[in-house]
This record gives C-alpha cells, sequence and structure tokens, in this order.
C-alpha cells in the first residue's frame, strides 16, 4: 500500500502493464516527447522507445482508428487523447468500428484497445473543452466505459481496462488528477461493470462516478461532520455496463437518491441512473430521485457565467437537504 | 521576455553587417507601419501574459510572439470585405482586422464588452463588422466552415476572399484533407494560410508531417501554392497579395509562413522539450528586433523613433487592459441568452442545483 496521486496511479500502472505484455503500445498527441498534456506518460518515451510510445500527428480519427486495426491483430494498445472533447473527431471509428467488430463479424476478431481521455469543466476553457460526453460511449453496446474516482480505482480500472478483450473507454477527469489516496500493491484488476458502495449510511443514497464520486464522498463526510447525517455512497466505477443491482440495493435501504453528474441533467447518465432507480426501487422511494447536473448551455468562458453553468458543492447540499426534507425523515438540526 | 525585448532595443542596427538593402519609398512606408503594428501586437501579448498571471485571464491563453510579422503582412493583404477565420492564436489577427484592442483584451478578461461578450474567451474572438469570424479552439475546426464561407460567397457570385490560417500541426487532421479537395473542386475564393512555427504543441513538423514542405501538399489537389519567410512581414504581405488575387480569381491557393513561435505553446507550457541551442537562436529569429534592425540600417528609424514606438505600444496595451479589467462581468441573469437563436418551446433554463419540478409537499405523517 502507498499514497499516491491519480497521476501517478495511471503512471505506474501504465508502465508496470508495458514491462508485463510486450503488446500494451501507447500512442496520442504530445505523450512521448512533451510528457503528455497532464503528464501521465512522463518518463516512458525514454524508457520504451518511439516503438512502443508513439507520438502521433494531430489525427484523432486517424490515430484511434489504426490503434483499433492494431488491435485487432493482437496489440494492446492505449490511447490517450487529450481531452474527451477531441474524441468527437474519432467517434465514428470509436461508434462505428470499435464498438461494432466483435458482434458484426460474428465474434471472429476482437479489439482490446484502451481509450484514455479526461473530462472536466470549470477551468473556463469555453464551450468546446470543457465537455462531459462519456454518455456518447455509453450509450454505444459493444463499449466498455469506465470512470474511477479514486488513486486505488485508477489503477484497478486501467489494469482491467487494459487487460480486457473489449474496447475501453477509460474517463479520467481534469479535477482528479492531483488527489491522493491509498493504492494497493500488486496487480489485481477491478472486476469492469461492478459500482462500489464507498461509504454505507442509511438516510440518503448519494450516487456519483469519476469527479462527482469524489464530491460526494466529500459531502457525505462533511455531512457526517456538521450535521450527523448518514449517507451512503454509490461510485458507479463503470458506466457501461452499469451495475443496476448495487445501486437498487442500496436505495432500497436509504429510500431516496441524489445523482451527480458532471453532464447535461436531459438525457444524461443521471437519467438513466434515476430511470433504474424508478424501475427497481419504486416502493421504496420516499421522494423523487433527484439530480444535480449542468445548467444546459454551451458551457461560456466568463468566470461568473462558467461559475453559474456548474454545479457546486452548495448544490449537492442544498439538493440533499431537500431530498431530506421531501422524505420528511430527517432533518438536519442546523440549516444553512 | 522583457530581457528580450529590451537587448533588441538595444541591439546596434549594423551589429551584423547589415547594409542598407534600398527599400522603395513604399516599400519603406510600409515597412515602419508594419513595424509599427507588430509592436503593438508583441505588446499587447505580453500584458496578455501577465494578466493570465495575474489571474484575470482564465481558461487558454495562445499568443503570437513571434509570428507579429506574419499577422501583420498577412492581414494587410486583405480587404475590409474579406473575411477571416483562424484559430485559437489569433489575438494579433483580432488587432489587424481593426477590432480595438479593448475589445479583444476585454474578451480574454471574460467582460461584457468582449468581441464574443465574455462568452468565448482568449481561443474564440469573433467580430462579424470587422469580418473576423472567428477564432477556432478545435483543431481543424475552421477548415470546413471557412471552405463553407468561401462557397457562400462563390454561390452569391460575390468577390469577397476568405482567409483561412492554422497550425503546421493543423495540416494532418482529416478536415484540411478534406476541405483543401472541396474548394480545389469547386474553385472556391479562399486562401488556406499554415503558420509554420515548426512545432504543434511540443512535436516538430518533421516528427508530425511525413512531408514536412507543408506548401507541397496542395499538389494532391492541384492547388497553387507558395512558401514565404514569416519573419519579413514585406514578403509575407506581397506572397499573401498574390495569393488573395488568385483567390478572388476563383483560384483556391495554400501559403505557407515560416514563422517562429518564441515562447511556449500557450502561456502555461515551460517549453521544456525546446534545447538550449534552439532556445538562443530564437532571439536571432524574433522579428520585433530583426525588422527593428532593418529599419534601422534603412535609415527609417532611429533610436528615439523605435523607443517612441515601443512607448505608444505599451500604453495601448495598458488601456486595453485598463478598459478591459473596468469593464462589468456578464450578469449570471444572462445564462440562458445565448442557447438558441430563436426562442423555443421548453427550452430548460434550470440552474445546477434547481430540482426539475418544485418540491411536492411535504408528507405530513411518516412513520
Ligand atoms: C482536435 C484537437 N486535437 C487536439 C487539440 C489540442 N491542441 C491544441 S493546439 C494543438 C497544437 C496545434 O499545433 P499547430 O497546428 O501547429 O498550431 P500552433 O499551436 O503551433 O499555432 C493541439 C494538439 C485540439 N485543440 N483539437
Ligand atoms: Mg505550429
Amino acid at each position: 500500500m502507498a499514497v499516491m496521486t491519480f497521476r501517478q496511479a495511471l503512471h505506474d500502472t501504465l508502465r508496470d502493464e508495458m514491462h508485463r505484455d510486450e503488446n500494451v503500445v501507447l500512442m496520442g498527441e504530445e505523450i512521448g516527447v512533451f510528457e503528455g498534456s497532464y503528464k501521465i506518460t512522463a518518463g516512458l518515451l525514454p524508457e520504451f522507445g518511439e516503438r512502443r510510445v508513439r507520438d502521433t500527428p494531430i489525427a484523432e480519427e486517424g490515430f484511434t482508428g489504426a490503434a483499433i486495426g492494431a488491435a485487432m491483430l493482437g496489440l494492446r494498445p492505449v490511447v490517450e487523447i487529450m481531452t474527451i472533447n477531441f474524441s468527437l473527431l474519432a467517434l465514428d471509428q470509436i461508434v462505428n468500428h470499435a464498438a461494432k467488430i466483435y458482434g458484426m463479424f460474428g465474434g471472429q476478431a476482437r479489439v482490446p484497445l484502451v481509450i484514455r481521455t479526461p473530462g472536466g469543466g470549470g477551468q473556463q476553457l469555453g464551450a468546446t473543452h470543457s465537455q462531459n460526453i462519456e454518455l456518447y460511449y455509453a450509450f454505444v453496446p459493444g463499449m466498455k466505459v469506465v470512470a474511477p474516482s479514486t488513486p486505488a480505482d485508477a489503477k484497478a480500472l486501467l489494469l482491467a481496462a487494459i487487460r480486457d478483450d473489449d474496447p475501453v473507454l477509460f474517463l479520467e477527469n481534469l479535477a482528479l488528477y492531483n488527489t491522493k489516496g491509498d493504492v494497493p500493491d500488486g496487480d489485481t484488476p477491478a472486476e469492469i461493470g461492478r459500482a462500489a458502495i464507498t461509504r454505507r449510511g442509511s438516510d440518503l443514497t448519494l450516487i456519483g462516478y469519476s469527479r462527482t464520486a469524489f464530491v460526494a464522498n466529500q459531502v457525505a463526510q462533511e455531512l457526517a461532520e456538521t450535521e450527523g447525517l448518514d449517507i451512503e455512497v454509490v461510485d458507479l466505477r463503470s458506466l457501461r455496463p452499469l451495475d443496476r443491482a448495487t445501486i437498487v440495493e442500496s436505495v432500497k435501504r436509504t429510500s431516496c437518491a441524489v445523482v451527480l453528474e458532471d453532464d447535461w441533467l436531459t438525457y444524461g447518465i443521471g437519467a438513466e441512473v434515476a430511470a433504474t432507480i424508478s424501475d427497481g426501487a419504486f416502493d421504496y422511494l420516499d421522494a423523487p430521485v433527484r439530480r444535480v447536473a449542468m445548467a444546459e448551455v454551451p458551457l461560456p468562458y466568463s468566470k461568473v457565467l462558467e461559475t453559474a453553468a456548474l454545479p457546486s458543492h452548495e448544490d449537492v447540499i442544498n439538493a440533499v437537504y431537500q431530498t431530506l426534507d421531501a422524505v420528511g425523515r430527517r432533518r438536519p438540526a442546523a440549516r444553512r | 521576455m522583457s530581457e528580450r525585448t529590451r537587448s533588441a532595443k538595444k541591439g546596434s542596427p549594423s551589429a551584423d553587417g547589415s547594409v542598407p538593402s534600398g527599400l522603395t519609398d513604399d516599400e519603406g512606408r510600409r515597412l515602419l507601419d508594419f513595424y509599427r503594428r507588430m509592436v503593438i501586437i508583441r505588446r499587447f501579448e505580453e500584458r496578455a501574459a501577465r494578466g493570465y498571471t495575474q489571474a484575470l485571464i482564465g481558461g487558454y491563453c495562445h499568443l503570437n510572439l513571434g509570428e507579429e510579422a506574419a499577422v501583420v503582412g498577412l492581414v494587410a493583404a486583405l480587404e475590409d470585405r474579406d473575411y477571416l477565420f483562424t484559430n485559437y492564436r489569433e489575438h494579433g489577427y483580432a488587432i489587424e482586422r481593426g477590432i480595438s484592442p479593448e475589445r479583444v483584451m476585454a474578451e480574454l478578461y471574460g467582460r461584457v464588452d468582449g468581441v464574443s461578450k465574455g462568452w468565448g474567451g482568449s481561443m474564440h474572438l469573433f467580430d462579424v463588422d470587422h469580418r473576423l469570424l472567428g477564432g477556432y479552439g478545435i483543431v481543424g475546426g475552421q477548415l470546413p466552415l471557412a471552405t463553407g464561407a468561401a462557397l457562400a460567397i462563390s454561390y452569391r457570385g460575390s468577390d469577397e476572399v476568405v482567409m483561412c490560417t492554422m497550425g503546421d500541426g493543423t495540416t494532418n487532421i482529416g478536415a484540411f484533407h478534406e476541405s483543401l479537395n472541396l474548394a480545389a473542386l469547386w474553385h472556391l475564393p479562399i486562401v488556406y494560410v499554415i503558420i509554420n512555427n515548426r512545432l504543434g504543441m511540443g512535436t516538430t513538423v518533421e516528427k508530425s508531417s511525413a512531408e514536412p514542405e507543408l506548401a507541397r501538399r496542395a499538389a494532391s489537389y492541384r492547388m497553387a501554392s507558395a512558401r514565404v519567410d514569416g519573419l519579413d512581414p514585406l514578403a509575407t504581405y506581397e506572397a499573401t497579395r498574390s495569393a488573395v488575387a488568385a483567390a478572388r480569381a476563383g483560384a483556391p491557393f495554400l501559403l505557407e509562413v515560416v514563422s517562429e513561435r518564441l515562447r511556449g505553446h500557450s502561456v502555461v507550457d515551460p517549453a521544456k522539450y525546446r534545447t538550449a541551442e534552439e532556445v538562443e537562436a530564437l532571439t536571432s529569429h524574433d522579428p520585433i528586433h530583426t525588422v527593428g534592425a532593418r529599419l534601422m540600417v534603412e535609415g527609417l528609424l532611429d533610436a528615439e523613433g523605435l523607443a517612441a514606438l515601443d512607448e505608444e505600444a505599451k500604453a495601448i496595451a495598458e488601456r486595453a487592459s485598463a478598459f478591459a479589467e473596468a469593464s462589468p462581468h456578464p450578469d449570471p441573469s444572462t445564462l440562458f441568452d445565448y442557447t438558441y437563436a430563436t426562442p423555443v418551446a421548453n427550452d430548460l433554463h434550470r440552474l445546477p442545483g434547481e430540482p426539475l419540478f418544485a418540491a411536492r409537499p411535504r408528507p405530513t405523517e411518516v412513520a
């Protein structure tokens, strides 16, 4: 066990997997000489050489498609797309090819590909550079989408993704790279398709993934300390497949839920989670499932407008309080 | 940067032994005017970098430092009625198009008086009146759009030209090839300009382009092309004039402007991937330095005149930042003003923390 940043966990796991398996090859813009836009691949070019750490031209469609083709012949490419916004240029190759090849050819070819890419807003990067569009991939059968929120999961899910025989979109988040946590030694992969209950509680289920799972744990901790609330946190970890059983079991115990998502509300990840709760725990629900999500606008550059459009810490706390109010079961003593 | 500029000011004009080349009066006047504009861009960009470190500018901020001669020469060759599409490294272009530095800086500061009302930021400057149609942050995103603008012009039979600038790294994105092919097939009035500063972010042209002589790529589309020294504003201007004339006659053109990026990719990039020798060589490739020296050799400017231009440029940059800082932030109540051009039923004006429906009455009796 060692304490390290999310960034370090990703870096070390990539490195270990490259040592373990000669078929693991890294591709992406600026991952070698520049050491990666977010420095995840720092030092890997000198260690492994250009054959295995390939700086690509700015050609997302081309190199992602090439990685898919190489995967069909048994390589295990780990592609870095600088941010998820630029994955849109590779959308066709991912959706029409990576996700289709196994099924469309009757299971004759596999695509053991990983696409690592960060989402994240809140840094005044403007409308095109601040999107959280993991949903586009989570929507597609044949894709797997994982979204770790802790350094330990970054490692365990990256191990799982690299060793998986299907295309996996591995969602990172700009705001998580510097967060720290315990990371177990060894190389035990997580199981893709499983959520985790990261905190037990009986008052309310708070659900998130990637950055929002981090926020959920933070808020639950804070409200335990300040209000004595007992909030359960479900970290989805995998957006496709979605672990519906864990979500439903939790809500059956708490009878209310708030879903945190970094995307837009309409048709977003939270909509699927809320529908799942409605399907699986309807009789247990004491309040509407509440979703906290971005305002539905192209995200403005202005700090003031951006702040207004993005969910804040207070938004999360208010949604929790209002849901508890609606349940009428337990109200925090001190309201702020 | 201030170090380098200071040494440029002190630099003896004939230190490199250059002699007057005999510019015509017109050329001399033009070079002096170009230089003045270049210094304004230089000081503006330095002020922007400072605004960034003061946290008055956020997000990404890419500067034209080193590209001033190219920017000035290119834009000067356009008519007011021509259109310009650029990438995210576009502050200088906006100023050269005639947009006030105040409104450009205000956009960088994200204020209501900014060219894009604070919605776009550094990467997304836009001004219809000055026919600057963006400012685009997605690499290559501007190419199909510019091609389409040229299509609209050609369709209407009017005689404007579209200029579409991009970086060297951008020539490897699919949209580059798709756009040039369309423009050639349809004989569109467009000049594609590659600002070859030799680097993508940290990747060199040789590492990213199998044909590193980028102008030659036009051959695939039987499109005319040329390569010009982008540190020489007069040469850039002349080459651009020819390119624009060809485009106006319906023959699209690819112009490669070999330039220099004096600093990191954006203000936060320390550019560690550059060798000490490369960085050293940059000083002699600084167009403010070289053009200033040339003007002195030509006898068109003396040390005093040079200092005066510099003071003027600094004052312009200071005024721009003072204006920007005084300009109000957009009001949060305007958040939903620009999602759709026409009002539409059921557009969701919900803030992130608000429920979709008002809370239902609280159950009165709960076990
Ligand atoms: C589609 C896409 N991929 C990647 C990026 C990230 N990115 C921004 S600028 C840049 C380098 C562009 O280099 P070049 O075209 O030479 O322009 P320069 O920055 O040198 O002016 C990259 C990779 C992006 N904005 N869009
Ligand atoms: Mg470049």
